[in-house]
């Protein structure tokens, strides 16, 4: 991937962080997971400044990284899309909703869209099973989404109407 | 809750909240405000209610009126009607559809009619966010009963005879557990309470947490008490927000009330509670996996022995349980062990909480008494197959679990009929599927998410699942032979005598009992190249039927990739070269002209 510089604010924010946790390798995930929710994601240069600060090696950051789904090394689009893929929506058609939005995008699950607007995601299990099939954009729940519904989920987006 | 003639709860759980509960909250208050009314009428956001296939859930106390598919735009007639006038508002009433008669309260509805709840208890009882209202429900009595009445030893002895067993699948019993963390010798010992649910479909312990949080920290105490804890984990995961912020809230009250922290209750003993997130995988379910992530390592599980009982957190003794398990234990105090092993069968005493739903009428939480039958669970409380389809399989235990089949509609559910079964209970998801649903196609479903899964330390589970996926993408592709569906089974049972872990062992078990159950199914699509159920892209074709079609022309209209072609009021054809097998013309179609060949 490509070398990314980080910013000040980056540098600072994972540097405040670490501190936050004593520096103490066994926080390493707790550590990830809050310079995730403020940076948006972990690029190869802010996992090395991880393993600096904690003091550890940066091959077992990236192995926890890369261990866990919840941790992202690309950035999200605009719109992060995930279409639930638990067995009730499963069964419930979850496949199909999936296979149109990769179709409309023109991207696959864990890919962001080239203009940055759109990524797509499965995940396991919203428990609003009663729901099923369900669609998160963002914080927002799709529920009973058909294949015919996902033209107009995108162009609900695209309007903005997304808080 | 006395200051209030009424009281409004409104289901706060992630279903409802998902069909915007949030505001009706809201717009209760402000009406409630506008009319003068906030001093006598109560507007609580409680935990689920189970019935999410009829969210947003409101219910009025003390009448105990029912009402289904709440919108804020009822709002305003619910309080006209019901808090003003006092009559219920009869077109937001649960409609019985066997009887086709409006019921107004749960006690008659079926979907209520023949559970227990004693996990579940509370949720929908109580704002989870007040511990007053916990305690005004019997809690925290179970701690102080133990702090000051029982030994440790008595109080492991207490769980022990109620028979109680382990809620996250494995069903090994709680009381023992405890007891063998208790006899080991050390300066620090660890409760942990399991909250990384990652079964796919299963969303129990995120609904006890959110709905009753209190009643997982007062069990954690208690077992602490017993087995000479003072510190306590919650290994709970990071996509489960509403349930950490509930728990959150609930650790600082208890604190507040000297429940949690030194000398709790005056007795000497201290203990407190920590939150540890989870990152979404699902072998951290597994004991030594979670141990190891709590420690901010890769969640990679290790051989046991030893058991975490011995060395577990940071090399100490370590007890972990899971939610589910933990919420029964102040109960089991509160009302005595003869009362709790009544419940339930001979060998697996109170109830089980699942999380129902794939192709039932009333997908939902529930939580029944064990030895109920699978036939009760839903047809009864499930309100059996949608669109009055015909039942096919039952799937318990999640991918670690096995399809069930009608000829196990009469069994009673417990832990070992289960595993007879060729199933398990697993932490609770029970998906149900009907004539539509493709057996292979569902073995692959599961195994796709165990290849996601697999941490990849051992062999058998690594290369042996993505083998087994091979085949089975064979198979649902058409290409499939005899010797395929053999050495399914074969390299199944491998995997399953091989691996190190939990996971591993049981990934290979949606495989094989399809092939015990549905070997015919297996059979099709190997021999004749077809898939009875229509469910595999690759031996289906969409026809329409000339004859049956009226050209109304919504096939045409749906189609996403414009493969239907044909004029208005003329029959319609499909491109086969540019269909892409969605199914959308097939559901449209309102004159059954589209067959599936």
């Amino acid at each position: 991937m490509p070398k990314v510089k980080l910013s000040e604010y980056a540098t600072s924010t994972v540097k405040e962080v670490c501190a936050s946790f004593n520096n103490k390798e066994g926080e390493l995930i707790n550590v990830l997971h809050q310079v995730q929710q403020k940076l948006g994601y972990l690029p190869a240069e802010v996992q090395e400044l991880v393993a600096k600060e904690l003091n550890m090696s940066a091959a077992k950051v990236y192995g926890v990284v890369t261990f866990y789904s919840f941790f992202t090394m690309v950035p999200q689009g605009e719109n992060p899309i995930s279409i639930c893929m638990g067995t009730a929506c499963y069964v419930r058609g979850g496949e199909q909703v999936l296979d149109e939005f990769k179709r409309q995008l023109k991207i696959d699950v864990g890919e962001t869209t080239a203009d940055g607007k759109f990524s797509l995601s499965a995940l396991r299990c919203v428990g609003a099973c009663g729901l099923a099939p369900v669609v998160l954009v963002g914080e927002k729940v799709h529920g009973r989404v058909a294949p015919t519904d996902v033209r107009k989920i995108l162009s609900e987006c695209k309007d903005g109407c997304l808080t | 809750m006395t200051d209030y003639k009424m009281h409004i709860l409104v289901c706060g759980g992630t279903g409802c909240r998902a069909s915007q509960s949030e505001k009706i909250v809201d717009a209760f208050k402000s009406e409630l405000e506008t009319r003068a009314l906030d001093d006598e009428v109560k507007v609580i956001a409680t935990g689920c209610f189970g019935f999410c296939e009829k969210g947003p859930i409101v219910k009025i106390i003390p009448d105990n009126t029912f009402y289904v598919q709440v919108g804020v735009v009822d709002v305003k007639d619910i309080v006209e009607e019901h808090v003003i006038k006092g009559r219920p508002l009869k077109r937001l009433l649960y409609h019985d559809p066997a009887t086709k008669s409006q019921v107004t309260d749960t006690a008659h509805i079926d979907f209520y009619k023949k559970q227990v709840r004693i996990a579940l208890r509370n949720c929908g009882f109580i704002n989870p966010e007040n511990i007053d209202e916990y305690i005004a429900r019997d809690g925290y009595a179970a701690l102080g009963k133990a702090l000051s009445e029982m030994t440790p030893a008595d109080a492991t002895q207490l769980v022990k005879d109620s028979g109680l067993r382990g809620r996250g699948g494995g069903g090994f019993p709680t009381g023992l557990k405890w007891e063998i963390t208790a006899k080991e010798k050390s300066d620090q010992k660890y409760v942990v309470c399991n909250a990384d649910e990652g079964d796919p479909g299963a969303f129990m312990d995120r609904s006890i947490l959110e709905g009753d949080p209190h009643s997982v920290i007062e069990a954690m105490a208690i077992c602490g008490y017993c087995i000479g804890a003072s510190k306590g984990l919650v290994y709970i995961r990071a996509e489960y927000p509403l349930a950490i912020n509930r728990l959150k809230i609930a650790l600082e009250q208890a604190r507040e009330y000297g429940l949690l922290g030194d000398d709790i209750l005056g007795s000497g003993f201290n203990f407190d509670i920590d939150i540890r997130y989870g990152a979404g995988a699902f072998v951290c379910g597994e004991e030594t996996a979670l141990i190891h992530s709590m420690e901010g390592h890769r969640g990679e599980p290790t051989f046991k022995p030893p058991f975490p009982s011995v060395s577990g957190y940071l090399g100490k003794p370590t007890n972990v349980n899971n939610v589910e398990t933990f919420a029964n234990v102040p109960v089991i105090f509160n009302k005595g062990v003869e009362w709790f092993s009544s419940i339930g069968s001979e060998k697996s005493k109170g109830t089980k909480v699942f999380a129902l739903a794939g192709k039932v009428n009333n997908v939902g939480l529930i939580e029944v008494p064990m030895g109920i039958t699978l036939r009760e669970v839903i047809f009864d409380i499930g309100g059996g197959i949608r669109g009055g389809k015909k039942f096919k399989a039952v799937q318990t235990g999640g991918p670690s679990g096995g399809c069930l089949t009608e000829q196990h509609l009469d069994t009673p559910i417990d832990y070992d009929n289960l595993i007879a079964a060729g199933s398990m209970m697993g932490s609770g998801g029970m998906i149900v599927m009907d004539e539509d649903d493709c057996m292979v196609s569902i073995a692959k479903f599961y195994l796709e998410f165990t290849l996601e899964e697999s941490c990849g330390k051992c062999t058998p589970c690594r290369i042996g699942n993505k083998r087994l996926h091979e085949i089975l993408d064979k198979i649902t592709k058409g290409k499939g032979t005899l010797e395929d569906i053999e050495r399914l089974r074969v390299l199944g049972n491998v995997i399953k005598d091989t691996s190190l872990c939990g996971l591993g062992q049981t990934s290979p078990n949606p495989i094989l009992s399809t092939l015990d159950n549905f070997y015919d199914e297996y059979l099709a699509h190997v021999n004749d190249k077809k898939c009875p159920a229509g469910q595999c892209k690759d031996l289906v074709r969409y026809e329409i039927d000339p004859d049956a079609c009226t050209g109304c022309t919504l096939c045409f209209r749906n189609c996403p990739v414009g493969a239907i072609s044909g004029e208005k009021k003329m029959p319609h054809y499909i491109d086969q070269t540019l269909c892409i097998k969605c199914g959308v013309c097939y559901e449209k179609c309102r004159f059954k002209a589209i067959s599936i060949v």
